[in-house]
């Protein structure tokens, strides 16, 4: 057992809003630079859709991500020693401007300085690669909202395997819905940007999981942005390196929370440390796909298991680090509750970053109404859709609703489930219940006994349920986000003379960090 | 007459070859940032391809030609015994010659041509790429007006190179060669020494090693193995595993 930590994430998708201030922070503090002007490494997109770059999913396109050969054994599968280096002069799987979009501004002063003219004066948007007038064809979250409609919605290459008749279902105007699907890099524990990268520039941080690309190795062979299957690694045509998503690391050596999650608005991310077995990172990678999950799970230790705090300790995992993992959020909710799942477990790169799938569109269903007396108590707008159809929230039909939804299984199942609709029907079940136990607490329209059942369907006692409703619903800053510092006082074990950097820049370069001849 | 061929054969392969070496190394060890191969496919990628692929597999292959008949003349000879694999040589030699020319001409007309490009192009890519273009050329021009380019090189190059690295230069035979000959040779030089000053240094690092390394890299910051140990004498090393 080689017990290592990882700062995890988990974003809880019923909470999200979708209101992109993730974005902006991190783009404000780490992308607002030449070069970098079309990265988002943290993106928020709506689902269904094609998201950002176009169809990134769709790994037909882009082969990005690990596959099973039939010798059982692990490849990537656009990049990799031979495939790599045999494409190295082009790579034909690498996406390109096209496929994100050309970034653009405007020219503004021409709004004050135009002539008089009988015409008003416009801003030209103009390209901020060439400064040329350019025709906006695409842009950040040019798919925002957008669900439903052919361009967007019904090119998302998870309504795979959808049959016509649910992916038609999914589309009728009344029964339309969406979700937001945030992501940054997911920090994996088998990263295949890592393994794809010819000059060994990428690598994982060993304190923390980071994965991170030394700008100063990278020579811009630009396989990590192919072999990405989540498209997060992105290439800077200005400086000639790639960059990617770094957590925010000063931030997180200092304790505080990456830009991105302190500043979300919906409260959705929480963060955290997980103690994991490197050991069987390999074989967990390579499991067959109705495991996958479950094998990723188990790669993730009890902290409080006496044998694993000892072999952590012996790893030099520091003390505070191994208390973090311990009141760690986003252990709770992954292994203690069950409720966090992977984004497509099937690229098999065992990704830290752990979703809740929405449970609203799935809850609600439309029917016939009926009078009965609970559906008097509820609010008339959230309960008609129109005289004669109910628009159902109700918890009377424990289960059924999850069946009948409005979202077919299937679709989340092909996003969070690797294709497994029985993981997303139990974590919908999970928030079902919390709810019923909730409502039970709250409002008390619904019996004890049958919220009682509802919650033992699913293994939860009301003590664990009221625990993830308080971190659901009420948790504190100091809940959502467990962040050991880095601790400053072994870097003197780090050996780097300070002396050494005196003189040089923030981030340690001695030279600006431009394009080379 | 013979000063401006001393300076051509003999002072310029040694300043070359001077600046060559310590400009890559410097740049290698102090400029690591700029260190890149600078691709534009991000920006342009389907006239890249018929550029790019042809270019590289062409010259990378002439290249290493070259790189064989100067280390090792006799094996070259010792293939040429044989009209018929002389002419094998000699062709896919020429054709791979022509694939570098055409890639390259595609290469130089992809970067003038697309305003996209043509901001992420200094004044060194034209620089190199027009010497690169008349270097093949005049390359392709010994090699069909001049046969057997490849048993005479052997014969009268190789010796010429080894006496340079010997610091012995032998250069009466190189002052025979023909204009368009000597004019290969001067500009070969040429493009060595500005290697160090333009995008040129990405073959130096070519990824080999990636070919024997482990998928996967882990990077520690602290040796995590000896934090613990409050019994040792701090010492000044760093991580193993870094
Ligand atoms: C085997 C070693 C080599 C490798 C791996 C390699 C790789 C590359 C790569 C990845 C690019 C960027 C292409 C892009 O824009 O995406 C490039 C560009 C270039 N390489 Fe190489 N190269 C090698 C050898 C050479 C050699 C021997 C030469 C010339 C003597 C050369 C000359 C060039 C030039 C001129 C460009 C710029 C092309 C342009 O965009 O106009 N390369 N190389």
């Amino acid at each position: 057992m080689d017990v290592r930590s990882q700062v995890a994430m988990l974003f809880h998708l019923d909470k999200c809003i979708g209101c992109h201030t993730c974005s902006i922070a991190c783009k404000n503090i780490w992308t607002d630079r030449k070069g970098a002007e079309y990265m988002w490494w943290n993106n928020v997109e709506t689902k269904p859709g094609t998201g950002f770059p176009t169809k990134w999913e769709d790994q037909n396109i882009y082969k990005g991500g690990w596959k099973k050969s039939d010798d059982q054994k692990l490849s990537l599968r656009g990049s990799g020693k031979y495939k790599g280096l045999l494409n190295i002069f082009h790579n034909p799987y690498m996406p390109s401007l096209e496929d994100y979009y050309e970034p653009w501004t405007y020219k503004y002063l021409d709004l004050i300085e135009s002539p008089k003219g009988n015409d008003q004066p416009t801003a030209r948007p103009v390209s901020l690669i060439t400064g040329k007038p350019i025709d906006i064809k695409s842009g950040p979250n040019w798919d925002d909202d957008l669900s439903g409609t052919p361009e967007f919605a019904r090119r998302d290459p998870n309504l795979e395997h959808l049959s016509p008749s649910e992916k038609e279902a999914m589309f009728q105007l009344e029964k339309m819905a969406m979700f937001y699907l945030p992501r940054i890099c997911n920090h994996c524990l088998n990263p295949a940007c890592v393994a794809s990268c010819p000059s060994g520039a990428i690598y994982k941080r060993g304190e923390d999981g980071v994965v991170l690309i030394n700008q100063q190795v990278c020579r811009a062979w630009r396989m990590c942005v192919t072999a990405c299957p989540y498209k997060k690694s992105y290439y800077n045509w200005s400086t000639g390196k790639s960059e990617k998503c770094i957590l925010c690391y000063p931030r997180l050596e200092a304790g505080l929370a990456p830009a991105c999650m302190h500043s979300c608005v919906g409260r959705i991310r929480y963060l955290g440390v997980l103690l994991y077995d490197a050991d069987r990172i390999q074989e967990a990678a390579s499991a067959p796909e109705d495991e996958l999950i479950d094998r990723q799970l188990e790669l993730i230790l009890d902290p409080f298991d006496e044998n694993v705090i000892q072999k952590a300790k012996d790893n030099g995992i520091a003390d505070s680090t191994i208390q973090a993992a311990q009141t760690s959020p986003v252990y709770k909710f992954v292994k203690e509750w069950g409720l966090g799942l992977p984004l497509h477990a099937e690229y098999r790169t065992l990704p830290m970053l752990f979703y809740i799938p929405s449970l609203l569109p799935v809850m609600a269903t439309l029917s016939d109404a009926d009078n009965s007396a609970q559906s008097g108590k509820l609010d008339p707008i959230a309960k008609f859709w129109n005289k004669n159809t109910l628009y159902d929230t109700s918890t009377n039909s424990l289960w059924g609703t999850i069946e009948q939804s409005r979202f077919p299984l299937k679709y989340l199942a092909n996003m969070f489930g690797a294709g497994n609709e029985s993981k997303i029907k139990e974590v919908l079940k999970k928030q079902l219940a919390v709810r019923v136990h909730r409502r039970n607490v709250t409002v008390g329209d619904i019996n004890s006994e049958f919220s009682q059942k509802a919650l033992s369907d699913v293994g939860l006692t009301s003590k664990m349920a009221d625990d993830i409703f308080y971190l659901t619903s009420l948790a504190k800053f100091d809940d959502r986000f467990n962040i050991p510092p880095a601790h400053r006082e072994q870097a003197i074990e780090m050996l780097e003379n300070t002396g050494d950097a005196k003189g040089s820049s923030g981030f340690g370069f001695k030279e600006s960090p431009t394009r080379g001849l | 007459m013979d000063l401006l061929n001393n300076f051509f054969f003999i002072a310029l392969p040694y300043i070359a070859i001077i600046v060559f070496v310590i400009g890559t190394v410097y740049r290698y060890r102090s400029l690591k940032f700029g260190y890149s191969s600078l691709s534009s496919q991000f920006l342009e990628t389907r006239k890249l391809f018929w550029g790019s692929l042809l270019f590289h597999w062409g010259i990378v292959i002439i290249f290493f030609g070259h790189l064989i008949a100067f280390l090792i003349p006799q094996s070259i000879l010792l293939w040429n015994q044989q009209p018929l694999r002389l002419f094998i040589l000699e062709i896919s030699a020429f054709t791979f010659g022509i694939m570098a020319f055409i890639g390259l001409i595609n290469l130089l007309y992809r970067r003038l041509s697309s305003a996209r490009i043509r901001v992420v192009t200094n004044y060194m890519d034209i620089i190199l790429e027009i010497l690169l273009l008349i270097q093949i050329f005049l390359g392709l021009w010994v090699a069909y007006g001049y046969r057997w380019g490849s048993s005479w090189f052997a014969i009268v190059i190789s010796p010429y190179l080894k006496s340079l690295f010997t610091f012995t230069p032998k250069v009466d035979a190189v002052f025979m060669l023909p204009l368009v000959v000597q004019l290969h040779i001067i500009t070969g030089f040429l493009i060595i020494l500005i290697v160090p000053f333009t995008r040129l240094v990405h073959f130096l690092v070519f990824p080999l090693s990636y070919l024997w390394r482990p998928y996967q890299k882990v990077i520690w910051n602290r040796d995590r193995k000896k934090i613990r140990n409050a019994k040792e004498a701090w010492t000044v090393h760093r991580p193993e595993n870094n």
